[in-house]
């Protein structure tokens, strides 16, 4: 890409909520792999009668996210219902939140290949999924499983330049929703969607928007959220590049193809009718009452912990990245620092670091024990120089092969092979630099 | 035998009780009664069967009665149509939490009533399966759009029934046939499993001969229930044991209201306000906001719900197609959909709800100074069949001093006060504070104590006989 346009992106990401039951209902919400219909009710059914009441726990969870994505929790919030026709949707309305939504604007710091960048959420707000549709052999499948699962939806502002930074924003909100436990947002199953709005703007014209902007839908994996965007900038670049101006429009990506293609022209915006929920009463949370749900679900995130590793331990930024990325591993590595500080074991973080993620330590063991047993394992070993002078040099008569390839640069590694040999012969009762050394010499 | 005729349902129950007689013979007396009147009164558009109500409850405060039930809560096992084609085969998997509690204890159903088609009128035209009739009258309209709940009772060919009220649906047809009829708080009643019309609005509630069959029919039914987040989680008072007791009200008299009816009506009204001075109730004129008003933001709020309540039924699953819905239905849908969409909101649907907001105050400032406020319930009574093809808003004009109660969300109730020149029954609206009902009963109870409501009652049972 020239410089002369930069990509503007916005996006919209759908994370469902794990929880026990649905959104507006007792029916269970979980339904990978379940009986079609099977977790159904004349609620989530859309029966006449039906009424939605709204699942305490999902609202919680929504509250969770937002504090710990750095957003504004707004105390009153209300549902609003959205109409459209569609088979997946069994009460010609989605219920979701309109213009009072659980959560409000707010800041994510992020880091992007070791620095820390800041985007821009809009709002967060909660809302049903639909139900799944399948098209077999010219005939439609619905299965209502899935109608009524909570579904958060994040909407950023359109702040990401590059596919790389959304791909990294991604990675950290799925990353907090799993450390808060509230989802398991797996973007293979379909527990997490993204949906950017992508649109390039003249360099020489910003801060001003694009006159247009093109959604991509069906993207079911980070690598393909990278690949759908640059396939996407590339394409409205040459549309750009003719003197053309791009439709608004969805489009599909093709994982097949890896392009996307038009899905629905959006010149016609549809009126989704939006109104209260009167089924639902309005929610009015107090100080107190949030405080109590963070009190009591948050947890010390990615980001703050990657900071602590990187700054105060000195951990290498990779490094304190990979460990984050499972909270159990975090968690984990902390553990072995402050044993290694009670057991006054002397061993640097990073040490510990890189030996917990080259499996040197195992996650099941007592920190104190692998942290002990991890520091003998490295010490250094008294070497018999007489017993080792022999072994060298048997070992390289016995080996002329490895030692001609070596000689002559035709297997540089061949050198490893020998050393190989000599501690096998010393039964590690050696000093791996020291025979490094001799076989360099003797060679 | 003891006299079954003309008995209300704890009356009956007491007998019931005492063995005279049995919860079969007892449906069956009401089965009878059916097959000789319903040709001339069409109150029903399904009924149940013994076999149906095989499996009640024995023991309860209802067991054995029988009750008549508005088609539009849905009764498992029972066809519910909500008087429209689009859902003629439609036999419910699930029951209604108004419905599911008297059965609960014990009730029989006779039933399904017809209705206003989706509960949207004033006078069962818009039902797809004919016209209800009044028994006063029977080239008048019963009412509505609780049509049949309030025919059946006042033919007694049910001794109660249950009924909906959004924007007068209970009150209006029991004033037109003679009737009582209570619509309670927003929330009082669950409205899980009951066809909705306006979610903001929807009331069930009870219709019936005598105040203690409501009182007793709204302790059954009111209460908080998990299927229904808008019900109030207020305990549920004694009803019948608080109009026992008799209190003295401070009850006001709005002209704005009074003026708007005819002067038969605005002559009985003046004389009942006589009779509950002697009794020992201060009158007080309050002024309201002018009914219009309530009509306006009525009609914007319920035509918005209405038109996204029907959504549902697109036939991709369990009714018939869209096409089958009547012209009502259509007509409300497009009004509600045009008010709600895009660059029309604000101008509709928002300012319906600050109106409403004035109703509320409105009313919350009067009930600072008095209990309840008296009002006739209809402008006019019963009209004449045909008369609907008149207006194009038939239900607003008729439901036109109903809908100031609906839009605040408070309880009303009609009682009959007396019968016009032309031998009709006029209602009396009684209109409280949010979970006042047992205020209402209790004036109810009185009026009922000191005149027997005037003899329209008996007047009324006396023409079934």
């Amino acid at each position: 890409m020239s410089n002369k346009y930069t990509p503007i992106i916005g996006l919209e990401i759908h994370i469902e909520l794990n929880t026990k039951s649905k959104m507006f209902c007792q029916c269970p919400a979980d339904y990978f792999g379940q009986e079609p219909n099977t977790h159904t009710c004349p609620v989530c059914l859309g029966m006449p009668g039906g009424l939605p009441v709204p699942n305490e726990e999902a609202i919680r969870r929504t509250i969770l996210f937002g504090k710990a994505i750095g957003c504004k929790i707004n105390k009153r919030f209300k549902f609003d219902r959205k109409h459209y026709f569609y088979p997946d949707l069994p009460k010609g309305y989605q219920i979701s939140q309109y213009d009072e939504p659980i959560v409000g604007n707010g800041n994510l710091e992020v880091y992007v290949n070791g620095e820390k960048k800041s985007f821009a959420i809009t709002r967060v707000h909660l809302e049903e999924d639909t139900g799944k549709l399948t098209h077999k052999g010219g005939e439609s499948l619905i299965d209502y499983n899935r109608g009524g699962v909570p579904l958060m939806e994040i909407v950023t502002e359109p702040v990401f330049h590059t596919s790389e930074d959304v791909k990294a924003f991604l990675e950290e909100l799925q990353l907090i929703a799993r450390y808060l436990g509230i989802a398991n947002a797996d973007m293979e199953k379909g527990d997490m969607r993204l949906e950017p709005n992508i649109s390039l703007q003249l360099t020489e014209k910003l801060p001003e928007l694009p006159e247009y902007k093109v959604e991509v839908k069906n993207i079911n994996s980070f690598k393909f959220a990278q690949k759908a965007i640059e396939y996407e900038l590339k394409r409205q670049e040459e549309i750009l590049e003719r003197g053309e101006v791009p439709p608004q429009e969805t489009r599909g990506w093709d994982a097949n193809t890896k392009t996307t293609v038009p899905q629905r022209l959006k010149e016609n915006a549809n009126d989704y009718r939006y109104f209260p929920d009167a089924d639902i009463p309005v929610f009015e949370y107090t100080d107190e009452q949030l405080q109590e749900i963070y009190d009591e679900g948050m947890v010390r995130l990615p980001h703050e912990r990657i900071g602590t590793y990187v700054d105060e331990w000195g951990v290498k930024y990779v490094d304190a990245v990979t460990l984050v990325k499972s909270k159990d591993t975090a968690e984990y590595f902390e553990d072995l620092v402050s044993a290694n500080k009670t057991a006054g074991l002397d061993l640097k973080p990073q040490q510990i670091a890189a030996a917990l993620l080259n499996k040197k330590i195992k996650i099941s063991d007592d920190p104190t024990k692998a942290l002990k047993e991890f520091k003998e394992s490295t010490a250094p070993v008294e070497t018999d120089m007489d017993k080792l002078s022999s072994v060298v040099d048997t070992v390289l008569r016995e080996n002329q092969k490895a030692v001609d390839d070596f000689k002559s640069g035709k297997n540089p590694n061949a050198i490893m092979y020998l050393m190989g040999q000599v501690m096998r012969a010393m039964k590690g009762q050696a000093d791996a630099n020291i025979v490094k050394r001799l076989l360099e010499e003797r060679i | 035998m003891a006299e079954i005729y003309g008995k209300g349902i704890v009356a009956l129950k007491q007998m019931l009780d005492n063995k005279e007689i049995s919860p079969t013979e007892l449906f069956q007396y009401f089965e009878k009664r059916a097959d000789e009147h319903e040709g001339k009164i069409h109150s029903y558009i399904t009924r149940a069967s013994v076999d149906y109500n095989a499996d009640r409850p024995t023991e309860g405060k209802l067991a054995g009665i029988p009750i008549a039930v508005k088609d539009i809560f849905c009764t498992k096992d029972l066809r519910t149509t909500a008087a429209s084609k689009v859902l003629d085969e439609f036999i419910p998997k699930y029951e209604s939490t108004a419905t599911a509690r008297l059965i609960a204890e014990g009730a029989w159903f006779t039933g399904k009533t017809n209705m206003d088609a989706w509960a949207h009128g004033a006078s069962s035209e818009t039902s797809a399966y004919g016209l209800t009739y009044n028994p006063w009258d029977l080239d008048r309209y019963p009412g509505g759009s609780s049509s049949g709940s309030a025919s059946v009772v006042s033919a007694y060919v049910a001794p109660a029934s249950i009924g909906t009220d959004t924007g007068g649906s209970i009150r209006h047809p029991a004033s037109w046939c003679g009737i009582l009829g209570l619509k309670p708080t927003h929330g009082r009643v669950s409205r899980y499993g009951v066809a909705a019309m306006g979610s903001s609005l929807d009331s069930p509630g009870p219709m019936g001969l005598y105040t203690e069959d409501l009182a007793l029919l709204l302790e059954v039914m009111a209460g908080k229930d998990e299927y229904d987040a808008t019900t109030s989680p207020s305990p549920v008072p004694n009803y019948t044991a608080d109009m026992q007791t008799k209190r003295t009200f401070t009850l006001g008299i709005a002209k704005e209201y009074i003026d708007d009816a005819t002067p038969d009506i605005q002559k009985r009204i003046m004389e009942t306000v006589e009779i509950l001075k002697k009794m020992g109730h201060t009158i007080k004129e309050v002024s309201l906001l002018d009914p219009k008003y309530a009509i306006s933001a009525y009609t914007i709020i319920n035509r918005a719900e209405v038109s996204s309540n029907l959504a549902r039924l697109h036939g991709v699953r369990y009714s018939n197609p869209r096409n089958m819905f009547g012209e009502e239905a259509k007509r409300r849908s497009m009004l509600g959909a045009y008010a709600l969409s895009h660059g029309y909101y604000d101008e509709y649907y928002k300012k319906a709800q600050k109106v409403r907001q004035l109703i509320k105050q409105s009313f919350a400032d009067t009930f600072q100074s008095i209990d309840l406020i008296l009002a006739p319930t209809a402008p006019v009574t019963a009209l004449e069949v045909g008369s609907f093809e008149k207006y194009p808003f038939f239900g607003e004009m008729m439901d036109r001093l109903n809908e100031p109660a609906s839009v605040a969300g408070i309880p009303a109730m009609s009682v009959p006060i007396g019968l016009d020149g032309d031998n009709l029954p006029v209602g009396m609206q009684i209109i409280g504070p949010a979970l006042h009902e047992s205020d209402l009963l209790n004036l109810s109870y009185q009026l009922e104590q000191e005149t027997d409501f005037f003899g329209v009652i008996k007047q009324g049972l006396e023409n079934w006989k």
